[in-house]
């Protein structure tokens, strides 16, 4: 299994957000899905240790999370926000600015059309792009990291119903071409279906089901 | 030795300082007036300032007599500790910021008043570092108020922005740094502004006491130049230990922010 969580409790602002869970996420694209509220969200927080649990434990790789460095960690299982939260300057400068902590050399026209842009976006401010274009950009500056796990939090959400479709293609695509896992955080059970092959199910910080989407999500 | 060569004096009657009451009187008038709903506030500001001053007129007078350094030293760490507890107050969504505006404020006013003697601008003694010192001390005390209040707002609204840098591996300090800069900036424009327009918008305090004082307009000019350019060295000090300190506040060890943004 690529991720493991045994009995994780989780409180946010003293209300329990993730009450003993225990859950297996593998490698290939698998899904955390349930209701807004139901703790998806501070699960996926956990998996690259932007925040850690009140007690339980996390595994990647079969180690627990809290041995590795956070940073390298991070660049390793890299995370895209729910909303997009770029830097000041340009796409070129968020993706430099993310290769750099790599160490890593980016070729930014590849990076820009893995994440379904064209090369001229490079020099676009990143604050005057539209919401999908942002949420684009954030795809493309985290694969600068040369990831093995992208964990999207509701890539899209903010989105209209078209460019959410573009922007799933885009995704679906991405395995294609790059070797990295990714784990998707939706509330949206059709688009569990479409994106991912292995489901955990949530509903107020506890596992109602898991397994292979055919199986859990079954029309 | 500039300040070694002004000798003047002047006395101020208590009827003279009465008198201004007219212009207190004139601003309560406006409150009431327009509504401002400040009529209370100013009889407060008034009787506040006559009683704190006089008083500190009278502790600066014993420190004078005494002619120690010891009693600066003491006056001066008293400043700073109330200085301190100030301006938390307006750092209130900055976590424990007390301690980094301790440090601020006595490292910014030690460092300031250390420097002007090392560099033979003022003597070392009370009637010298007595007034220098409370002007660094205040100054230093709002420029970190400043800067930490914007830290904090900062830290709060833009708590998403952050979480999305650490995300891709970097540190705090790197995730923080737009914001450091800002804050940074915010508590030093204000005297940088007005040292820009001093002599053409406004006349600054010293200058305008010296001449009312019977000093020559030269060496009022010279030791408010003085007085300024010291100020902006102690509060970019004040500012920017304030801020290094207190932004770590706001993460983990693990660099994870202490306060999770919503979801």
């Amino acid at each position: 299994m690529l991720f493991e969580l045994d009995r994780v409790t989780m409180e946010r602002d003293g209300k329990v957000v993730l009450q003993d869970l225990s859950a297996s996420l593998p490698k290939g694209a698998s899904c955390v899905a349930g209701p807004s509220g139901s703790g998806k969200s501070t699960l996926l927080r956990l998996l690259n240790r932007l925040a850690d649990p009140a007690s339980g434990t996390v595994r990647y790789g079969g180690a627990d999370v809290r041995e590795r460095d956070p940073l390298e960690l991070r660049r390793e299982v890299c995370l895209v926000p729910q909303l997009p939260a770029l830097l000041e300057g340009t796409v070129q400068d968020n993706i430099d600015f993310a290769a750099a902590l790599a160490g890593v050399e980016p070729d930014v026209p590849r990076l820009l059309d893995l994440a379904g842009l064209d090369s001229s976006f490079a020099d676009r401010t990143a604050s005057k792009l539209s919401v999908g274009e942002q949420q684009r950009a954030m795809l493309a500056r985290s694969l600068a990291l040369e990831p093995r796990v992208l964990l999207l939090d509701e890539p899209t959400s903010a989105l209209d119903e078209g460019t959410r479709g573009a922007v799933e293609a885009t995704l679906l695509h991405l395995r294609e071409r790059v070797d990295v896992s990714l784990v998707l955080v939706t509330h949206d059970l059709a688009q569990a279906r479409r994106m991912a092959d292995w489901v955990v199910r949530l509903d107020e910080g506890r596992m109602v089901g898991e397994g292979h989407v055919r199986e859990q999500l079954a029309v | 030795m500039l300040i070694a060569q002004v000798t003047t004096s002047i006395h101020v009657s208590i009827g003279e300082v009465a008198a201004t009451l007219v212009l207190v009187a004139l601003a309560i008038a406006v409150s009431f007036w327009r509504k401002a709903d400040l009529e209370a506030d100013i009889g407060i500001a008034v009787v506040r300032s006559a009683i704190q001053l006089t008083a500190i007129g009278y502790v600066i007078k014993f420190i004078f007599d005494q002619d120690s350094l010891w009693f600066v030293v003491l006056l001066i760490a008293i400043m700073v500790v109330f200085g301190a507890f100030t301006a938390q107050r307006r750092a209130r969504q900055v976590p424990d910021a007390f301690w980094p505006l301790l440090l601020a404020l006595a490292i910014a006013g030690a460092a300031t008043l250390g420097l002007v003697v090392a560099l033979g601008i003022f003597k070392a003694q009370p009637r010298y570092l007595v007034p220098v010192g409370g002007m660094v001390v205040g100054n230093a005390m709002t420029a970190a108020a400043v800067t930490l209040n914007r830290l904090g707002d900062e830290m709060t609204r833009h708590a998403r922005e952050v979480e999305a840098t650490l995300a891709l591996g970097a540190t705090s300090t790197q995730a923080a740094a737009p914001i450091v800069r800002r804050s940074l900036r915010s508590g030093m424009i204000a005297l940088v502004d007005s040292t820009k327009t001093t002599g053409l918008i406004f006349f600054p305090g010293t200058m305008v006491g010296m001449l009312l004082a019977g000093a020559s307009p030269t060496d009022a000019v010279r030791l408010q130049l003085i007085l300024l350019w010291t100020l902006l060295g102690s509060v970019a000090l004040a500012g920017l230990i304030a801020v290094t300190l207190a932004y770590r506040n706001f993460f983990t060890s693990a660099h994870q922010l202490r306060e999770q943004p919503e979801p």
